[in-house]
């Protein structure tokens, strides 16, 4: 089985967040595997466990994002391949990176491909299904379970707290949503091997695309911290007294009850 | 500028969702003066044109056929385009719903546009639309517009306010035939959790409960509160792990994003996963008994006590509040 995951190296948003030019400040910041494409990759190895095949693990990013691919291999992946636009793109959205992802798979002939079902940093949901449309095959999003039988395939569907219970068949585009599996942690021996295992480098060019073929369609204006808030009033004294007060304040300074 | 703005209504047992008027509340402030034209997509849905218009739309187009019983994104895609090819409109809203999550990024991806995802506010400046949205799990915001193409988004319930329903308000109903074919995924069973009362993702009301409230038993106080304020339970993840609620109460990153008036967390340490579902809310109370749990860091106000304590208080006070108005 020919298995891809899409994976984005995001900003870890469990770090504190600052602006520096009207921008996120990243430096010294923590960048991790986006925690859903990490579900993605364990979901990835155990259907290639299971079925044989191979895992190509597909960033589009900058030359940074190896750290994050080599962890994918680390833990299991066989291949990976990032597409460096550093060079070439200046500004893009998901639009942008949808359409390299699937210009990349276009002549790959993938069985399943697995994304996130959402980036923590960028956070709208899109690439995956963007990229299933883009392909031509069907895509079932926020998935908790995957079962594969030839290319029968059955899978539960997060909706909301509902599960839904999907037939559908390969090639199929899934994207992982938390409870579908506990990720592995990389192995020493694993990232041994990682080192050697094949590491492929890509841009536009190799893709036969054009900056215009990729051009954004939206475009980000500001950016800005929420305002902070100012600290909240921690009541005290006798309890009943404190609920009291709660009520109270609820009613006449929030006028929310 | 005036423009031709496409919503899609979303029904769920037999009635339009809130997010469903919000959506026309969003998409009367695109139009700019433009027309707001409602598609409802479905089977049986013909009756629910007329509210959609009494809500703001200006015409209603349905889409009906018994595929379309049950959304599945061949299903309403195929529905969906067919509307936009035949009103070649130059604004859509969905609602940021699962189904809106599910389907909008299809539908741009097939119109090679853009798609603004998760807006929780929209203005007219300088001659653009500015969206403005969470990035960074709720810890910064964006304001973005569309450069090229249709003005496509996805608007977070709750956070978009819906124009005032006008019974007297009339509009053209009328009906797309569109010929649905196969579905490639076909939904075998649906196993709904409780979602009982009023729907977390649309309750002006939350009281949320985490590891704190110990077990199944311990959620009863937590919904009692919200029965006496109208609201809804909601639970952090350690609370759904711990099996003392189920997974469909969830708040945060993995499950539902609610923006009530009133947050009130029990339990919750405040994790930026939790956050990331309900920062965003009007007014948050929080009620934890370690003095330094980070969920004080947000909340407006804080009780430091154990839930078990103060919840039933709380009840008590809500109540004689009730009896006095
Ligand atoms: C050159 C360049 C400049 C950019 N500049 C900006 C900017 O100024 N402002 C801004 O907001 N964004 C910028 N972006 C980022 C871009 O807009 C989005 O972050 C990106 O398209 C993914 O969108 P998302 O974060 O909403 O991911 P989602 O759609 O939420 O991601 C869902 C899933 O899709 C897959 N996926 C997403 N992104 C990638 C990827 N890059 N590679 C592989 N798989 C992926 C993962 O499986 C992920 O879990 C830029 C991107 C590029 C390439
Ligand atoms: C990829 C990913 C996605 C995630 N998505 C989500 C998500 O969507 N939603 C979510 O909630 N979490 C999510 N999490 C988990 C999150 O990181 C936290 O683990 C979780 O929110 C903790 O739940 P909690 O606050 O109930 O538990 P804890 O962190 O254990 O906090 C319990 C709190 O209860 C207090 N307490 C205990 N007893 C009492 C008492 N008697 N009275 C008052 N207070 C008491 C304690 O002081 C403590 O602060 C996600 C994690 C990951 C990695």
């Amino acid at each position: 089985m020919n298995i891809y995951v899409l994976l984005k190296r995001t900003f870890d948003t469990e770090e504190k967040i600052t602006l520096a030019n009207g921008k996120i400040n990243e430096d010294g910041a923590e960048f991790i595997i986006n925690p859903y494409d990490e579900y993605a990759v364990e979901e990835a190895i155990q259907v290639r466990d299971a079925q044989g095949g191979e895992v190509t693990v597909v960033t589009v990013g900058n030359e940074f994002a190896e750290k994050q691919l080599r962890t994918a291999l680390a833990m299991g992946a066989d291949k990976a391949v990032l597409i460096n636009i550093e060079e070439d793109v200046a500004y893009g959205d998901q639009f942008t990176t949808a359409k390299i992802i699937s210009k990349y798979l276009k002549d790959k002939d993938p069985d399943l491909i697995i994304a996130g079902n959402v980036a923590i940093d960028g956070g709208s949901g899109q690439v995956g299904p963007r990229v299933a449309e883009l392909l031509g095959i069907p895509y079932i999003t926020t998935i908790t379970q995957l079962k594969i039988a030839g290319t029968n395939v059955s899978v539960t569907r997060d909706v909301e707290g509902d599960a839904e219970i999907i037939e559908t068949s390969l090639p199929l585009l899934v994207t992982a949503q938390q409870g579908l599996n506990e990720p592995r942690y990389p192995s020493l021996p694993g990232i041994m091997k990682a080192r050697k295992k094949p590491f492929e480098e890509l841009e536009l060019d190799d893709l036969e695309l054009e900056e215009d073929d990729v051009a954004a369609k939206t475009k980000t204006i500001e950016i800005y911290l929420p305002p902070k808030k100012e600290a909240g009033k921690v009541l005290s004294g006798d309890m009943s007294e404190q609920v009291k007060e709660l009520v109270q304040l609820l009613r006449s300074e929030a006028k929310v009850i | 500028m005036a423009r031709k703005v496409l919503v899609l209504g979303e029904v769920r047992d037999g009635s339009l969702r809130n997010v469903s008027f919000e959506a026309i509340g969003a998409a009367n402030l695109a139009a700019d003066g433009g027309e707001v034209v409602g598609v409802l997509v479905g089977e049986n849905i013909q009756t629910l044109g007329n509210e959609f218009i009494q809500y703001g739309a200006d015409r209603v187009i349905t889409v009906e056929d018994e595929k379309l019983a049950q959304y599945t994104s061949d299903g309403y895609a195929q529905a969906v385009l067919a509307v936009i090819a035949a009103e070649n409109p130059e604004g859509i809203i969905f609602g940021h719903t699962a189904l809106g999550k599910d389907l909008a990024p299809r539908i741009a991806g097939k119109l090679n546009s853009g798609l603004i995802s998760d807006v929780t506010s929209i203005e007219e400046a300088g001659g653009n639309l500015v969206f403005t949205r969470p990035i960074y799990s709720g810890k910064a915001f964006e304001k973005k517009i569309v450069t090229d193409g249709v003005i496509f988004a996805t608007i977070r319930p709750n956070n978009i306010e819906p124009l005032a329903k006008d019974e007297s308000r009339t509009g053209d109903v009328s009906s797309l035939r569109v010929e649905i074919k196969d579905l490639r995924a076909i939904i075998k069973d649906v196993v709904r959790k409780a979602t009982e009362g009023v729907d977390l993702s649309e309750a002006k009301v939350v009281i949320a409960g985490g590891r704190g409230v110990k077990s199944e038993e311990g959620f009863k106080p937590l919904k009692e509160l919200a029965q006496v304020l109208g609201g809804a339970v909601g639970a952090s993840r350690g609370a759904c792990d711990a099996d003392y609620c189920d997974y469909s109460l969830q708040i945060g990153q993995t499950g539902k994003v609610v923006t009530p008036d009133l947050y009130i967390a029990c339990g919750i340490s405040g994790a930026i996963q939790h956050l990331a579902g309900m920062s965003n809310s009007k007014v948050i109370v929080a009620i934890n008994k370690d003095p330094e749990a980070n969920i004080f860091k947000i909340a407006d106000y804080g009780i430091v006590g154990d839930l078990f304590e103060v919840v039933p208080l709380l009840i008590e006070e809500c109540k004689k509040l009730k009896l006095n108005v």
